[in-house]
């Protein structure tokens, strides 16, 4: 059994009894092959030490808890390979949201920009026995952007959203909000085009594309945000 | 006033489009000067004055300014609107902004027709 020792460096801050966050330095054997993702070294550490605190759910990204900060860039721990970290690890909270202990970070700000695009379809007409159908190529559109799981990776490694974020939408937000405004089910495409046509909500974006480069499972807020952009400009001229 | 969180300015898809259309405008005047500048001979500063006696060379150099100064106004904006939280500053820094634009579109005006 091949084991090493791995260094880390994990950001910890327990309000109740730290007067300020400090960087914590942890050493932990690493099994080569039944630690395969960061999130099963972070188990292992949590064994070691009860005290550290993270969020976790599946375990296999898909339910977007356990992002964080993963030397520098942004991440799921339970998508990123071991073998490619560069020690020491460091391990800090989500940037620019306030912290609620070690690397578990308040969202709400997030959700509260996600849930203000509308997430869901509108269409006032009765429903049909079945369903509401749509071409396969209506549905291809929606290929890129119903896959996001909201884990906040893109929209806090966002300097826009740094500075804004009560403001802001944020790429995730905004990925969401074009996966309505492109649904050929929804009727409310105009009403979601002037929400989002204001120099905060929409236009703080500048298109550094963090979003893209960080992105766990590979989608292009950027790309979708400019496909808002270009509708905007279609209807207006 | 309740301290509440508004936004909903309505605009924003103008100056996006001004943006671009600006930086276009202010990358071709570039070709253009540079090659004008590449065919002036020797000649000092007659030949200077020559370049922008020209027409052409006049509506292509106004065009330059009123977009530098446009484009201009829209980026210090977004930076005002990023680092400076308080509204009150926020909203003298733009006056300040603009204010300071126009005085220098008109003085670039005054230059370029005294030619």
């Amino acid at each position: 059994m091949a084991t090493r020792t791995m260094q880390f460096k994990i950001y910890r801050y327990d309000p109740d009894k730290d007067n300020a966050p400090y960087m914590q330095d942890v050493s932990v054997e690493v099994d080569d092959v039944t630690d395969r993702k960061l999130l099963d070294v972070l188990t292992k550490l949590k064994a070691q030490d009860d005290t550290l605190s993270y969020r976790r759910s599946c375990r296999e990204g898909i339910c977007g808890s356990d992002a964080m900060n993963i030397n520098g860039k942004n991440g799921l721990a339970c998508l990123t390979e071991i073998k490619d970290l560069k020690q020491p690890v460091v391990l800090r909270p989500l940037p620019g949201l306030p912290i609620i202990r070690d690397l578990i970070v308040d969202m709400t700000q997030f959700f509260k920009q996600y849930h203000s695009i509308k997430p869901y379809l509108i269409n006032d007409t009765p429903p049909p026995e079945r369903e509401r159908l749509q071409s396969p190529e209506d549905r291809e559109e929606l290929n890129g952007l119903y896959e996001c799981i909201l884990c906040a990776c893109c929209s806090t490694s966002c300097p826009s959203f740094w500075w804004n974020p009560d403001k802001f939408v944020g790429p995730a937000g905004l990925l969401n909000a074009y996966r309505f405004i492109a649904d050929t089910r929804d009727q409310a495409t105009n009403a979601r085009l002037d929400d989002l046509e204001d120099p905060y909500r929409l236009f703080r974006c500048h298109s550094i594309m963090n979003c893209v480069d960080v992105c766990p499972k590979g989608l292009n807020p950027t790309k979708a945000i400019g496909k808002i952009k270009e509708m905007m400009v279609r209807r207006a001229v | 006033m309740i301290n509440r969180i508004v936004v909903g300015a309505g605009y924003g898809l103008k100056d996006w489009i001004v943006q671009r259309a600006t930086a276009l405008i202010m990358a071709v005047y570039t070709l253009i000067l540079l090659v004008a500048l590449g065919a002036m001979g020797p000649g000092g500063y007659e030949a200077w004055r020559a370049i922008f006696a020209n027409g052409f060379m006049q509506f292509m150099t106004f065009l330059f300014f009123v977009s530098l100064f446009w484009h201009v106004w829209i980026g210090v904006r977004d930076i005002w609107m990023d680092y400076a939280k308080p509204d009150g500053l926020r909203l003298v820094l733009m006056i300040a902004t603009a204010a300071a634009l126009v005085g220098y579109a008109g003085w670039a005006a005054k230059i370029l027709w005294r030619l």
